[in-house]
């Protein structure tokens, strides 16, 4: 290609000249230029390397569909592969490399793979790489992995912004090309919100092929003009459209100008994802120009007429000086009479034996040569294009022609992947040629070349927009469509003549390197259909999704099938129609911000005093404390000692509390828990198990009864919102008659556990006025209160098997009471404990806890069995006296002591009997682990079959992740006070 | 993307419900001693391809439960309603 700028015209800024990098090499353009236009500007001929063949590859096109021109754009941490240099703005300092040649694209290694072709054609992998041994594919993976792939991304993480807008409009247009912005003109003028979405940097669509100052330029500006008046109109450029889904919702994502090329990170978001409700929709969405298949058609040089015509006027670039524009369509002819008319030497030569007289008389005019009836054999050149030979349809004559430039045009197919992604299947029409977009509910139009024929995109624009904005309820007055001249088009032409066979690679797929003697392969092969050929050879799945091959490779399979193009069905369009990055997608829900943090009411003090945080579900707890160790490890040992030697205090506010009042309240527990409660007395708590209706263990917790209508229930943190929803869905759906209310006040209360031998002193001197001597404040005893003229609860549980307490502020006394307590406690040595020392705690009680309670054990199980009672219904009975739930194989819970000191315990080892054969899933596998305190050695809880029945025995604790296996005995799980004398305290 | 019509609060975005499946399931009256009416509601549910009526609470709402009228094909979304007034309103 010898490629020049022209001196005039374009939509380029001659005096803002821009410069940037290309693989280390300074190179310059024009504010307007997008990276390809630079690229061919400075005469970057090769832009990459096929994927498969390792062929060099040219631009083919000037938009959204470019399937050679990926580069990685940005450098360190804003490293961006894979970016199509079409729809990349040229940016003061933007830095890009070519992909997929190594040492570079110029001269690329990977090139000899050429050589070896016919081993590699479609589907080798499934014929290959499978021996000599079973192992021998992962030793062949590692080779292949590296060369598959195109650009290489980046391991740092991402310091750019993204962010997401959710936005609602009456009208939704997508595509601001003629019948866009028509149709956005009306639906505005009628006063209807209107959102008018263009994904390139310019709006025009396919005015942008016209010249500077001619006929489309001027209606394109017109039009703009026009919009920019009406207030309700928004226009978003750089804007694609990726999916459509329920509910009329779409997907957009926003660019900003640069986006992706700078080193400097701009101050505001790179990317923005728009989630838009429309009540109507009408897709703009124009049409994509089909290459040719015939041989050596991928050589650089070789591009779609129209975008040869959009580089000549858009961007003042005339790509080449002697042209052979390879036709099947009227359009490939505005492309040959507008490159003589820039002073390129013409041919043409046009597949249909007949054209228009005008075309003729203009093309004479220009001296431009024309071969009508005849179809390109072949291309020749090696790393950029010389020449096509051509043969004569009627006589079978070769003809050579030189060039430094093809243009070709199979036609124009309608771009109709949005109108399919919420399951309406487009259609075959056979008098135009083309899928066309089905039928759409009656909320969706579509206008413009989009439907499959160019009759006149203004007055459908026009109609649409006002019909859309009626439907919105919206009458105000639209006006006229703009008058402009525009014939019938077809998208494809009548009368293109079938092509005889070719030499060489003929390509139909550029990105997965398919070629028509793959397509020929997979017939042979007997992958028939479209769905088949397509994932037997790969056509249609890299990143351009088959917009330049699904056409020609559906011709294709017609042809040698025999069949109509209509009878075969289509493979489906999915989401998204162009790639989009996870990072907008994700927008600002990274990090911390992927979901809400809460924090208990002493977040503060924990963070002042030494705590390190855990997230337990969406909350921070305090882990542990600084005072007791410098590692978790160290620190948790300690905390546990104190607890159980004198007095700890624990923040325990993360757990689930829900308030219960009503006449029927104790009814309601009595059908939830699996014991009574209707029973307890006022003052009192108990303990509760509530079952899933399938009989598993759902939660457990504490309810407390404060009044003769009011209990107050805990639950586990990780399961208080289940349970709140299902208490609610048993009184709404299943008990509506019954009187009861529930709240949740989980964020109402600040609860604290004082725990160990000394915290009844402690509670008594900070609470003077309260009586919580062993007879007021039994175990298992509660009451209610005023502390420093607040509300406050107290009561007498135990979570860790020592004497405790738990003390319920409201959540803004929290840190009073809290502060106070270790006041008033120094003396004793009180000190603050967390979370892995409470949960180690109740291992070594044998209490079990969340990671016990996974919905899949039944109360058996957890050896809870005798709690249930045996005179009332509750919620699981029956389904928990099913036989595989009441199997006598089945496992439950133990306690486990380690009998190997240089060993360790691991939660999900698995375990066997000592001296059986370790294979399949063994007989249980531990759940909790700790050190204990108590017995000084790692004590765990599990869950063996036949349970308790195996005490005494050895087992084997299996750990296959790390290679792991320590014996351990089966033991009671109450490794601490099991009379509960320390309860009873 | 679905957008549910609660009927205390207007018409939301489905993140802000939960989903509980089936509503045309009749859960056996409460002390029903009978492991096989459990067992069908509990495990077995017809899966229909088209118009379907479900639970869904408003959880970051009004809490109520609700039966919404949703087609399984389609995910065009009908009428809603708060289910204790009964499943088929």
């Amino acid at each position: 290609m010898t490629v020049r700028r022209l001196a005039s015209g374009g939509h380029i800024d001659r005096a803002t000249p821009v410069r940037f990098q290309l693989e280390g090499r300074t190179l310059s353009g024009f504010q307007g230029d997008t990276l390809a236009s630079a690229l061919l500007a400075n005469d970057v001929r090769i832009v990459g390397r096929s994927f498969k063949y390792h062929r060099p590859r040219g631009v083919l096109a000037a938009s959204a569909q470019e399937p050679n021109a990926l580069l990685t754009v940005g450098a360190g941490d804003r490293r961006t592969p894979n970016l199509p240099a079409t729809l990349v703005d040229l940016f003061e300092g933007l830095v890009c490399e070519r992909q997929n040649g190594w040492p570079s694209v110029e001269r690329d290694v990977g090139s000899l793979l050429g050589l070896f072709s016919p081993l590699i054609s479609a589907g080798f992998y499934y014929k290959t790489f499978m021996g000599p041994t079973r192992g021998a594919w992962m030793f062949y993976e590692r080779w292949i992995r590296r060369t598959a792939g195109l650009g290489k991304a980046t391991h740092r993480p991402d310091p750019s912004r993204y962010e997401t807008e959710h936005r609602h409009t009456d009208v939704l247009i997508i595509g601001a090309g003629p019948a866009g912005m028509a149709a956005a003109l009306a639906a505005g003028r009628a006063g209807s919100r209107v959102l008018l979405v263009e994904q390139e940097a310019l709006v025009g669509g396919s005015l942008l092929h016209g010249a500077v100052g001619s006929a489309d330029d001027r209606c394109g500006f017109g039009l703009l003009e026009q919009l920019a008046v009406l207030p309700t109109v928004e226009l978003l450029t750089r804007t694609t459209a990726f999916g459509v889904y329920d509910g009329q919702t779409v997907g957009l994502v926003s660019r900003i100008p640069g986006a992706f090329g700078g080193s400097a990170e701009p101050p505001y978001a790179r990317e923005t994802l728009h989630v838009v409700r429309a009540q109507q929709i009408i897709y703009a969405t124009g049409a994509l120009e089909q290459p040719l298949v015939f041989g050596n058609n991928d050589l650089p040089g070789i591009l779609l007429a129209g975008a040869v015509r959009e580089y000549l006027h858009r961007f003042a670039l005339r790509l080449g000086e002697r042209v052979v524009v390879l036709s099947q369509h009227d359009s490939a002819w505005d492309t040959a009479l507008d490159l003589a008319e820039a002073g390129a030497a013409v041919t043409v030569v046009e597949a249909r034996d007949r054209v228009s007289d005008d075309l003729l008389a203009r093309a004479a005019k220009r001296s431009v040569t024309v071969r009508l009836g005849a179809v390109p054999v072949t291309a020749h050149g090696s790393r950029a294009v010389r020449g096509v030979t051509v043969v004569a349809l009627a006589d079978h004559r070769t003809e050579y022609f030189a060039c430094d430039l093809v243009a070709m045009s199979g036609g124009w197919t309608p771009t109709v992947q949005l109108t399919t992604h919420t399951g309406v299947k487009a259609v075959y029409d056979p008098a135009l040629r083309v899928h066309v977009p089905g039928p759409l509910p009656a909320n969706q139009q579509v206008v413009g070349a989009a439907r499959g024929i160019v009759r006149n995109p203004l007055a459908e624009g026009h109609t649409a927009g006002e019909r859309a904005a009626r439907d919105c309820g919206y009458d105000g007055a639209v006006g006229v469509a703009a008058d402009a001249h525009w014939a019938d088009v077809p998208l494809m032409a009548a009368g293109v003549p079938r092509a005889p066979s070719v030499q060489g690679k003929a390509f139909v797929d550029f990105q997965s390197d398919v070629t028509v003697a793959d397509i020929d392969l997979s017939l042979e092969d007997g992958f028939e259909s479209p769905e088949h050929l397509k994932r037997y050879t790969a056509l249609g799945m890299a990143t351009d999704q088959g917009k330049n091959s699904h056409h020609n490779g559906l011709q294709l399979l017609a042809e040698r099938r025999a069949k109509d193009v209509g009878s075969l069905g289509t493979t489906t369009h999915r989401p998204p129609y162009t790639p989009v990055t996870v990072g907008a997608l994700a927008g600002r829900s990274v990090g911390l911000h992927f979901r809400p943090t809460r924090r208990t009411p002493m977040h503060d003090w924990h963070q002042e005093n030494g705590a390190t945080f855990i997230e337990a579900g969406p909350w921070l707890r305090p882990w542990y404390y600084r005072w007791a160790g410098a590692d978790v490890a160290t620190a948790y040992v300690n905390e546990m000692r104190l607890v159980r030697s004198s007095v700890g205090l624990s923040d325990v506010s993360s757990l689930g509390k829900i308030e219960l009042t009503g006449p029927d309240v104790g009814l309601f527990l009595d059908r939830v828990y699996v014991n009574g409660f209707s029973s307890l007395a006022v003052g009192k708590a108990r303990y509760g198990v509530m079952l899933n209706d399938d009989g598993t263990v759902l939660d457990d917790g504490t309810t407390a009864r404060f009044g003769t209508h009011r209990y107050f229930m805990t639950t586990t943190t990780a399961q208080a919102g289940e349970v709140m929803s299902w208490l609610e869905f048993l009184l709404q759906t299943a008990w509506p008659d019954l009187r009861v209310q529930v709240v949740s006040v989980t964020d109402r209360w600040a609860a604290m556990s004082i725990a160990g031998p000394k915290s009844r002193e402690v509670l008594a001197q900070a609470l003077p006025q309260l009586d919580v001597s062993g007879a007021a404040l039994p175990h298992m005893g509660v009451l209610e209160a005023e502390w420093d003229g607040r509300p406050i609860r107290v009561a007498r549980l135990s979570f860790s098997g020592e004497l405790a307490y738990e003390v319920y502020v409201p959540a803004d006394h929290g840190i009073a009471m809290w502060t106070h307590l270790l006041d008033v406690g120094a003396p004793a040595g009180i000190r603050p404990y967390g979370l892995e020392a409470l949960a180690s705690l109740r291992i070594e009680k044998g209490h079990v806890a969340g990671i016990e309670l996974d919905h899949r054990n039944t109360l058996a199980d957890l050896g809870l069995g005798k709690m249930a009672s045996r005179t009332k219904a509750y919620v699981g009975r029956e389904l928990s006296q099913r036989s595989e739930l009441v199997a006598a194989d089945r496992w439950s819970l133990v306690g486990l002591e380690l009998l190997e000191p240089s060993g360790t315990l691991r939660g999900g080892a698995i375990l066997f009997a000592d001296g059986e054969p370790m294979v399949g899933h063994g007989r249980g596998y531990i759940t909790s682990v700790t050190w204990s305190t108590v017995h000084e050695r790692l004590i765990a809880l599990g869950l063996y079959q036949g349970g308790l029945a195996h005490v005494g025995e050895v087992v084997v604790c299996a750990y296959p992740l790390r290679g792991e296996q320590v014996k351990a005995r089966i033991v009671s799980p109450m490794f601490i006070d099991p009379a509960g004398e320390r309860l009873h305290a | 993307m679905l957008r549910i019509p609660c009927p205390h609060c207007g018409v939301r975005d489905y993140t802000e419900f939960r989903y509980a499946g089936d509503a045309t399931k009749v859960r056996p009256t409460h002390g029903t001693d009978d492991v096989r009416a459990w067992h069908d509601h509990v495990f077995l549910f017809d899966n229909p391809k088209g118009a379907h009526r479900e639970y869904w609470q408003h959880v970051q709402g009004c809490r109520q439960w609700l039966v919404l009228e949703r087609d399984t094909a389609t995910n065009t979304v009908g009428r809603a309603w708060l289910a204790r007034e009964g499943a088929a309103s």
